[in-house]
């Protein structure tokens, strides 16, 4: 059977997603963003590294190997575990990373099951994958979480490793399949938050909800108004896309220390509760639905 | 009077303290400030009484009855400005009365009341004078504490030392109960009513009245029910005498407001504001007296008169004796909802005035701290709460959702006082709204532990397993920290907590306890020569019921001495069928009579336990013996071994069934060792889990623990996972404490943490409502949050002058951070924080 490299498994993970869910870590990610919070996500390799365990203010060292492999059935046993709070909060799975498309056999066959045994779906991706791969995953996946970083090409290739350009190709394929996606901007000062680049997002976005809006008028054609008598009486406008804005937080230094890896951000610095705001306003007036912190 | 502390108490948040009236802002201030004090007062009163030949002459349910109208008849009137609610148990808010009957304080005890730092009580040089000349000479070994000890067997009394358990009875009556929906549309009259209807049908030749020139206690077994009845008519009456020495005061207070309106300036120099202001308040004193001419004499009849009712025949309870939990007014919303709905509609009642009246009545509580507690019972429950815990939402007795109007008000209420007492739960059924939930947690982010969530289908469950009727079940809900029982009909008394982990400590020494280097238990057999878990089990059993017999023995005796010498015949007008049966709560009256015993430490043994079963007989990592010679040595030269204990075996509250599985195994033989077993009083012994601050004492006597645990460290709490031990979030915490049957308990408690960050999303609280529906359904009995950070704890420790109004969920209750003992305050940050 078809095995994962998995890092870590999340339970209670409340913002990955609708509702309480469970959140898998995939190993291995072709990005390299230096605002990376799980450094030891990248290498699609297990990683030995050297945990720290306190006790009573003695540090006691325990090798620790980052990622093993699982197959879908043993990842179902654990997700199984809080099935009844999925139920009752409208939760389910999340698969992330990592890059879970980087894994696509496994991470299409762990979706398949999860659909077949009823669960929620959701990929929590960077998008940087071929369509072919998405294409694949779009029949067993309820809703895409879809990172939108830096819009100009250059920009991203330095701060990510990549260029955007297949990301944002995949993106207009998602949203033109009519997925339920929701976008994630981690707002990392100066490099994500800057003001050409928030409009850039807008203007990206904004023309993706245009389409929508125009795929909805569709759908309120004489014809559909027929079947859908609800959509009668409701706005013609599709629902407004969800930005997720992601502040960054400067919580794994130590990471970069433990997988010997280099923090290029080196940051400390907070996003202020402040500048949060008037982002979210921002993007609002622009028409779109946010969320802080997912 | 004594003068209030000026010292300043940062209280709540302004926002709710701008909504308040003047009034309620002025009375919940006094509250606050007031000076926790001893007073001599109803000491006095007692051994007046107890010195004259009454004691003599009448027989002891006639005498404690008698006791009780004595001290109503004679304490001190007081009344509050403004208050819209009357009475105080003391003559002042916080001035608590002793029971010396019942335990009486030495003056080392006094001493140590006045001086510890944390749940004092002050104590002047009069009231300790009158201690040392009256009340000492009097009562010292005459007191029922003496009368229990006394009474003890040895086994029992070593046990006790050792901390094997404690003792409930010791200082406190048994109380553990709660009002029905009776008192609330019946007046003492029609109880009297009762009462003579119940004496006539006693058979004529059991109804002689018992010889006067007998001793005190009833020789004639055909005449305890006539005493025992004529004993309730004289509380019944001693209640209404009392409401009518209000009546009278306050009569008094209208007339002087009114001499004194005449006698002041003329009415020309005062604005109309304040003439309204005087006319108002005089208008309210007298009728504040009329509702104190009517109740609790008659059943209420307007909104304020239920209250001020229920706060009558709650100063009776908690006059008489000084019973566990106070009193509580059970099911708040559904109870006065009667009189709510009737009066806003005939336009007599606003929702304002009603919110008013309620907060008047939340601060009586708070004026009243837990009677003061010494040695173990100190220990065990640390704290000035008195476990009044307000129950809303719920069933009705057809089992439909009882939610209304007033549910939310008093919501309201709960949030804008941010008082210590009472305390508050809501009580959530499938039946209710999910907005029920909602509307709560809203309040409980706020972190001031309240309220606490309780699952009522398993309440009902719970109860209707032992065996009572549905409709008794329903109209239950949970009271004290999360004690299951059917209100107005069952005496459902807590005997002790029960130190499930010491049982291990005893166990691994083959009956002997290393505390008090003595052998207490039997010689279950050498751990070193185990090989196999079972065997360990065994062993662990043999010692478990071993102690369970003592336990449920010294039950028994005390339930007798309590039956017999001090029975309580005013709780027993408000309980069924006390009445009906001619019989004490305390010997067993009520419809339903449960013993609990209350395990403790599940957390910490489950641990202890899968370490043992991990290390010594599945991976064979270490020999008994070697486990054991590190406990021996605390652990000094096994760090390394201690960081695997710690860091690298199963742990209960991760849904991990290696782990989980003993807690289970623990929770099965508990069981098995308590439940069913009858009491001398007719009653039946039942478990249940929560600490309220016993797992701290529990801790004190324990050395190391093979879960890695230092000696005299805390246990865990209730069904809580060992402190920090949970890592896999709350989903599997409450995977792992429903897999322990709930509903074959009286109640069990968890609690989680969660720092404040987590509620700022805005999804938080949907989320955090399907987590309650899960556990809920999952047949989860009881869960609290905390919502504080560590950090803020940590930084309160450092400087408590910021934080005196700093309140967290302890155990089945919460408490002033500053009130804590420090191993306490330790332990609380220590539990596992959900971000």
């Amino acid at each position: 059977m078809i095995e994962g490299l998995i890092f870590d498994i999340k339970r209670f993970a409340v913002h990955d997603g609708p509702g309480i869910r469970t959140t898998i870590f995939f190993k291995g990610c072709p990005l390299s963003c230096w605002w990376c919070h799980n450094p030891e996500s990248r290498s699609d390799k297990p990683q030995r590294s050297v945990k720290h365990l306190s006790l009573d203010g003695h540090l006691f060292e325990e090798e620790e190997i980052a990622g093993y492999n699982m197959r879908v059935n043993e990842v179902l046993r654990e997700v199984e575990k809080d099935r009844i709070f999925y139920e009752e909060s409208g939760g389910g799975v999340t698969l992330s990373g990592g890059e879970p498309l980087h894994q696509p056999d496994f991470c299409e066959e762990l979706l398949k099951s999860l659909k077949t045994n009823g669960f929620h779906t959701a990929i929590d991706t960077s998008g940087y994958a071929p369509a072919e791969v998405i294409g694949r995953m779009i029949p067993f996946t309820d809703l895409f979480l879809y990172d939108l970083k830096l819009m100009d090409d250059p920009g991203h290739q330095k701060y990510t490793g990549v260029s955007n350009e297949i990301i944002l190709d995949n993106l207009r394929l998602l949203v033109n399949t009519g997925r339920e996606v929701i976008i994630r901007f981690p707002v990392i000062p100066a490099i994500t938050d800057n003001p050409s680049n928030i409009q850039s997002i807008i203007e990206f976005l904004g023309s993706m909800q245009e389409c929508r809006n125009a795929e909805m008028q569709n759908l309120n054609s004489p014809a559909h108004q027929l079947t859908m008598a609800t959509s009668l009486r409701s706005s013609p406008q599709a629902s407004p896309i969800e930005i997720d804005l992601l502040p960054f937080h400067a919580i794994s230094k130590n990471k970069y220390r433990r997988f010997g890896m280099e923090d290029k951000l080196d940051s400390e610095k907070k996003v202020s509760t402040e500048r949060l705001m008037e982002l979210k306003a921002l993007f609002e007036n622009a028409g779109f639905r946010i969320k802080i912190g997912g | 009077m004594r003068p209030f502390s000026p010292r300043y108490f940062p209280v709540s948040d302004p926002k709710y303290i701008r909504k308040m009236t003047d009034r309620i802002r002025y009375l919940r201030e006094q509250s606050l400030n007031a000076v926790n004090h001893i007073t001599a007062e109803r000491a006095l009163l007692v051994t007046e009484l107890y010195k004259s030949r009454m004691v003599q002459e009448v027989s002891i349910p006639v005498l404690r009855a008698m006791t009780l109208e004595y001290i109503l008849k004679y304490k001190h009137i007081y009344i509050n400005e403004g208050e819209l609610i009357v009475g105080e148990r003391g003559p002042a808010p916080k001035a608590c009365p002793t029971y010396p009957e019942i335990c009486v304080h030495s003056l080392e005890d006094l001493d140590i009341l006045d001086s510890r730092k944390k749940v004092s009580f002050k104590i002047d040089e009069e009231t300790k004078k009158v201690y040392e000349e009256k009340i000492i000479p009097f009562w010292n070994g005459n007191s029922n504490r003496d009368r229990i000890m006394q009474s003890m067997e040895p086994e029992w009394l070593d046990a006790y030392k050792a901390g094997v358990f404690t003792e409930f009875q010791e200082q406190r009556a048994p109380g553990h109960t709660v009002a029905g929906g009776k008192i609330y549309q019946k007046g003492m009259l029609d109880l009297i009513e009762e009462i003579r209807d119940a004496r006539t049908k006693i058979p004529d030749t059991r109804c002689q009245m018992p010889d006067k020139n007998q001793v005190s206690g009833i020789r004639h077994p055909a005449s305890v029910e006539i005493e025992e009845l004529t004993a309730m008519e004289i509380a019944a009456n001693a209640i209404i005498l009392f409401a009518n020495r209000y009546a009278e005061a306050l009569e008094e207070e209208a007339m002087r407001h009114e001499a004194r309106a005449m006698r002041d300036e003329g009415p020309e120099t005062r604005d109309e504001g304040q003439i309204s202001k005087i006319e108002n308040r005089k208008s309210e004193i007298k009728e504040l007296a009329r509702i104190c001419r009517r109740v609790p004499a008659h059943a209420p009849e307007t909104f304020h008169e239920a209250l001020q009712h229920y706060w009558f025949i709650h100063l009776g309870v908690i006059t008489e004796l000084n019973p566990w939990d106070s009193f509580n007014p059970g099911r708040l919303d559904q109870n006065l909802y009667p009189f709510y709905k009737r009066e806003l509609e005939a336009g007599t009642l606003t929702r304002e005035r009603a919110k008013e009246l309620l907060q008047s009545f939340w601060i009586k509580f708070n004026n009243h701290p837990a009677p003061p507690k010494v040695g173990v019972t100190a220990l065990e429950s640390n704290t000035y709460t008195d476990f009044t815990l307000i129950n809303l939402g719920g069933v009705r007795s057809d089992g439909s959702d009882a939610v209304n109007e007033l549910t939310f008000l008093i919501l309201d209420v709960i949030e804008e006082m941010r008082l210590l007492q009472p305390s508050s739960m809501v009580q959530v059924s499938r039946k209710n709204p999910d907005n029920l939930i909602k509307r709560s947690l809203q309040i409980t982010k706020t972190g001031f532990g309240q309220p606490s969530y309780f699952n009522t289908d398993a309440i009902v469950q719970e109860l209707v397993r032992q065996g009572k009727r549905v409709e008794d079940a329903r109209n239950g809900g949970a009271s004290g920290c999360v004690e299951a029982g059917a209100f107005g009909t069952e005496a459902y008394i807590l005997s002790g907590y029960f130190n499930l982990a010491k049982i291990l400590e005893l166990t691994l020494h083959n009956g002997f306890d290393p505390l008090t280097r003595k052998q207490i238990g039997p010689a279950s057999g050498d751990p070193a020569s185990f090989i196999s878990f079972d065997e360990l089990m065994t062993a662990y059993r043999t010692q478990l019921n071993h102690f369970i017999g003592i336990k449920i023995r010294g039950n028994d005796t005390i339930h007798r001495i309590f039956a017999d010498h001090m029975p309580a015949p005013f709780l027993s007008l408000i309980i069924d069928d006390c009445i009906a049966n001619g019989k004490d709560y305390n010997a067993g009256g009520a419809r339903y009579n449960t013993t609990y015993i209350q395990g403790v430490g599940l957390g910490s043994l489950t641990d202890s336990l899968t370490a043992l079963k991990y290390h010594v007989f599945d991976q064979k990592i270490i020999s008994m013996t070697g486990f054991l010679d590190a406990l021996e040595q605390n652990f000094r030269d096994y760090d390394e071994f201690r960081v695997a204990l710690i860091y690298n075996t199963p742990k209960y509250g991760n849904d991990n069934d290696y782990a989980d599985a003993q807690a289970t195994r623990v929770f099965e033989l508990f069981f098995e060792a308590v439940d069913g077993h009858p009491t001398s009083i007719g009653g039946i012994h039942r478990i249940n889990m929560l600490p309220t601050t016993s797992h701290v004492y529990f801790g004190s006597v324990i050395g190391a623990l093979p879960d890695g645990r230092k000696a005299r460290q805390p246990l865990s709490e209730g069904i809580s996972p060992v402190q920090g031990a949970d890592t896999n979030g709350p989903t599997a915490v409450l995977k792992s404490a429903s897999k322990i049957d709930h509903l074959r308990t009286g109640g069990t408690l968890l609690n989680q943490k969660f720092s404040p960050e987590f509620f700022d999303g805005e999804e938080a609280v949907e989320k955090l409502t399907a987590l309650i529906r899960s556990y809920f359904r999952m047949n989860g009995h009881h869960i609290q949050f905390n919502v504080v950070s560590a950090a803020t704890l940590r930084d309160a420790q450092k400087h408590p002058e910021k934080y005196r109004d700093l309140i967290v969920r302890v155990a089945g209750y919460s408490d002033y951070f500053n009130d804590l003992g420090e191993d306490l305050q330790n332990e609380i940050i220590r539990r596992t924080e959900h971000t």
